[in-house]
């Protein structure tokens, strides 16, 4: 008897670490901000720039703010900058690459020369670019990063459906009279969904590494949000008295990017017939 | 071949057209009106009028948007609004620090990147192995400002080894180029691992080692050679991420190039700097994928374009 999809996944190292690190960050997020013994807000100068210690676990900031409830809270941000860049660049992608997939012709030479002309911006320049005309703020970077993941999106789900749309299930719903709506939705879309997950989870963690980047270059989150990048960039002037300030965020995005990338790979590994066993 | 470059090259422009096209198209986006940002908040409205006018603000958009096309192919980006200088010459003065730092770091990158794709494939399922793979995956995941600030702190402030701010010398090379270079070849190891053991399951590598070539003539010569096109290619993408991540590590080591006149210039809104530094790296970066297509034939004598 086979045994359950999820259960085969997580019996890959990979899933199953990313999976308990991801699972563990969800959680926190979620519950942590709620349990925290201090406010990630409060201020106290008497106690600023001090080491991990018995009342502060991961010691106090410039403004004698808790590290440790600031970090929980930042796990919030993180992780819905994975997935709000994600979900706009594949649903930006959707709405380009399935018309120049499934119609081809001119739509799809207009839509690749988009595609390419975007991908023509090396790496976070795009981002960035994108941040100076929205201006700074919490969402910016992942409306930023949203943006400049819909030609990877867009190339992907066109290259999907040009391989789809002659298939032999296509034809039959094609003879039976289907709507390009109902062939797109009901058929194409279903049977890209497999290289579509995969490829978002793989971008996840550019994603939130982008981000954060962002956010430390000062077009992210602002004072006195914590952010990780932004917190981050605020313990720059400190880094020489309270190292940890600069330590402890970096290992939380690191981390975290780590979990989302061990999926990403468990996920295309589970997606690719050769390695699956 | 030279029919493929033409058409590539013709390619080229029509995406570095496009490309300045969005530069322009998100320049005008940005809120705010940019002559009352430039002349400050002393400034008269007769004052910002005067400016705007200078500027040529005041006129629709097409008209602009022709003037600056217009200008963009004399090579004439406009005036930093800060300096008053042309953003020609302010990016001119970056330039070099820029290139070089992105040569070191590509040297670091395909350096380490490499020998260890190569040792990782090569003794497959060894600690070796696991060790140089566990490292590749630790540098895709680190946010490159955060390592360049771990090896300020250990190799600067701790051991008072290297120095860590501007450009002085070759040793200032050192910190800035490793924490570029170190991500980039971590993508290029895992790369080229795959690649290699792709390729040293081939049959002409179970024939060379049958005829008794020596180990390392197989590895480097037969095996090496025939992975090098998905390399190049990763290399030639990478240059982009190095591109991008010029900005955030010359912030870091306070280096004088383009990627940090960029950042300085967006907290000041100095827009037309902004906007011609990205164009310039784009127009890096357009060309080295161009010369990467160029690569392949080279590497390659079956690729006919």
């Amino acid at each position: 008897m086979r045994r359950p999809c999820s259960r085969r996944f997580f019996k890959n190292p990979s899933a199953l670490v990313g999976g308990i690190i991801l699972g563990f960050l969800v959680i926190v997020s979620v519950v942590g901000p709620a349990v925290v013994p201090y406010s990630p807000y409060k201020q106290d100068t008497s106690i600023k720039l001090r080491g991990p210690y018995a009342e502060h676990w991961l010691g106090t900031d410039e403004f004698g703010r808790d590290v440790l409830s600031r970090l929980v809270l930042g796990s919030r941000y993180s992780l819905s900058a994975g997935f709000v860049s994600v979900g706009m660049g594949l649903a930006g992608g959707l709405l380009l690459g399935a018309p120049a997939g499934y119609y081809g012709g001119l739509i799809d030479q207009m839509v690749m020369l988009l595609c390419d002309i975007l991908l023509a911006f090396p790496g976070v320049l795009l981002s960035l670019a994108i941040t100076m005309a929205l201006g700074p703020g919490i969402y910016t970077p992942m409306v930023a990063v949203g943006i400049s993941s819909i030609p990877v999106f867009a190339r992907l789900v066109r290259a999907q459906f040009l391989s789809l749309r002659n298939a032999q299930f296509v034809e039959a719903a094609r003879s039976q009279g289907a709507s390009d709506a109902r062939i797109v939705f009901k058929h194409l879309l279903p049977n890209s969904i497999g290289p579509l997950v995969v490829q978002s989870t793989l971008r996840m963690g550019s994603a939130i590494l982008t981000t954060a980047t962002l956010s430390f270059l000062g077009q992210g989150a602002q004072p006195p949000e914590p952010e990780w990048g932004a917190m981050l960039n605020m313990a720059v002037p400190y880094f020489w008295t309270a190292p940890h300030l600069v330590i402890l965020p970096g290992l939380a995005i690191t981390i975290t990017v780590i979990a989302v990338n061990l999926l990403g790979d468990a996920l295309r590994d589970f997606a690719d017939p050769r390695t699956r066993e | 071949m030279s029919a493929y470059l033409i058409r590539k090259l013709a390619l080229t422009l029509v995406v570095l057209l496009g490309t300045a096209t969005c530069a322009f198209i998100l320049v005008h986006l940005v809120p705010g009106d940019p002559a009352h940002a430039l002349a400050g908040p002393q400034a008269t409205p007769e004052d910002v009028e005067n400016l705007r006018r200078s500027l040529q603000l005041d006129r629709p958009l097409i008209v602009q948007y022709a003037v600056y096309m217009r200008n963009l192919l004399r090579l004439d980006l406009g005036r930093s609004y800060t300096s008053n200088k042309p953003v020609i010459e302010e990016i001119a003065a970056r330039w070099p620090a820029t290139l070089q730092l992105s040569l070191a770091s590509l040297v670091v990158a395909v350096a380490v990147g490499v020998p260890a794709g190569v040792v990782a494939a090569t003794r497959r399922g060894s600690l070796a192995d696991t060790i140089t793979m566990m490292g590749a995956f630790l540098g895709v995941s680190m946010p490159s400002f955060w390592l360049g600030l771990l090896l300020i702190l250990l190799f600067s402030v701790k051991l008072k080894l290297l120095p860590f701010l501007g450009r002085s010398g070759p040793a200032s090379f050192v910190l800035p180029s490793l924490t570029l270079g170190l991500g980039v070849a971590a993508n290029i190891a895992r790369l080229t691992r795959a690649s290699m053991l792709e390729v040293l399951g081939q049959d002409y590598v179970r024939t060379a080692r049958g005829k008794g070539v020596p180990g390392r003539r197989v590895v480097y010569v037969h095996a090496l050679r025939n992975a090098s096109i998905p390399i190049v290619t990763i290399v030639g993408l990478q240059l982009g991420a190095l591109l991008g991540g010029q900005v955030v590590t010359e912030k870091v080591f306070s280096w004088p190039g383009i990627g940090r006149m960029i950042v300085d210039a967006l907290m000041t809104r100095d827009l037309l700097l902004v906007q011609g530094g990205i164009l310039v790296l784009s127009l890096t970066f357009a060309i080295t994928n161009l010369l990467t297509d160029i690569c392949y034939a080279i590497l390659d004598p079956r690729i006919r374009f």
